[in-house]
């Protein structure tokens, strides 16, 4: 095996993630969630959907999925793991990222390509980037609110990856699409190894998708799982 | 024997709640003056077996921490209805 593509039932895009990531050169397998053996795994994708329906929270019931001890063992032991959208919420929920992700300030479901700026490039998703550089990712979530009780608790500020911001790199209120705490669009754990991203890079690596920007960071990934020995 | 609990989760207080906010405004807006905020939460009807209601209340109890609750963001309280 090479990159695991987690299909939870209501995922549904994995066959974007695959297809992405096969079009920068890697390969990847699509496993379904009722797997629980990733042995052989250089990296691990959770793409977007609506896993088990959303019901009771976003990723509350698929971070049970059998899948899900592997997921986190694979994770802990320092494979790359990146959430995206959907994935992102169920790594917040299985607590291998800080966090939590509720309904948009808006109550609306955003379907619009938004602008992200770099904040570190020492992640999974970002090391091929510049801090500072911006990127035009398609951004499709209704839960995309990123609050982290752990800032009102003065916990330690959290690692992050990408911010929403405007064409030319300003952060704010008026320039956050979703009311994320601080314009998270990304987040990593301490080791940058595991990442949740909002947005959709895997929407954006052809021209015809209007963006290509999405390759930069899923050749950060791609290049981090070269380096695993599985 | 049968127990009935139910059980009521709601946003920790402090954290982004985009639904209280805009009911807020909202009955503002009917002219409700005096109301000062809003949240909302959800309520879980369970109906379990177990021999005795505390052992019944610590089965619940179990469960909001695994599953029903994010302590995250959500608190939860528990009442036994049966």
């Amino acid at each position: 095996m090479t990159i695991a593509v987690v299909v939870f039932p209501g995922t549904n895009c994995e066959h974007d993630a695959r297809y992405a990531l096969a079009l920068l050169g890697s390969h990847a397998e699509l496993v379904w969630h009722r797997d629980d053996d990733l042995s052989g795994a250089t990296g691990v994708v959770l793409p977007g959907g609506f896993a088990h329906g959303d019901y009771l929270r976003t990723g509350a019931i698929a971070r049970f999925s059998p899948v899900m001890a592997e997921v986190e063992r694979l994770a802990r032991q320092g494979t790359p793991t990146l959430g995206i959208c959907n994935g992102f919420q169920i790594l917040c929920e299985a607590g291998l990222l800080p966090g939590a992700l509720v309904a948009n300030r808006d109550l609306r479901f955003i379907c619009r390509t938004v602008t992200v700026r770099v904040e570190s490039t020492d992640s999974i998703l970002t090391s091929h980037t510049s801090v500072g550089d911006l990127l035009q990712i398609p951004l499709n979530s209704y839960e995309g609110n990123y609050v982290l009780p752990a800032a009102i608790d003065g916990a330690p500020s959290p690692n992050v990856v990408l911010r929403y911001c405007d064409s030319s790199g300003a952060s704010g209120k008026q320039m956050n699409p979703n009311g994320s705490t601080d314009s998270i669009a990304a987040v990593a754990d301490a080791n940058g190894t595991i990442v949740g991203v909002m947005p959709h890079p895997e929407r954006a690596v052809e021209d015809i998708l209007g963006s290509t920007d999405g390759r930069v960071l899923l050749e950060s990934f791609v290049s981090a799982t070269a380096s695993v020995v599985a | 024997m049968k127990h009935t609990f139910s059980v009521t989760i709601e946003r920790r207080s402090g954290l982004s709640d985009p639904e209280g906010a805009t009911a807020s405004r909202a009955l503002t807006d009917l002219g409700f003056a005096g109301v000062h905020s809003v949240s909302f939460g959800k309520v879980i009807s369970i109906e379990l077996e177990a021999d005795t209601a505390q052992e019944a209340a610590t089965q619940v109890e179990a469960m909001c921490r695994k599953l029903l609750a994010n302590p995250v963001i959500e608190n939860y309280t528990i009442e036994n209805v049966s």
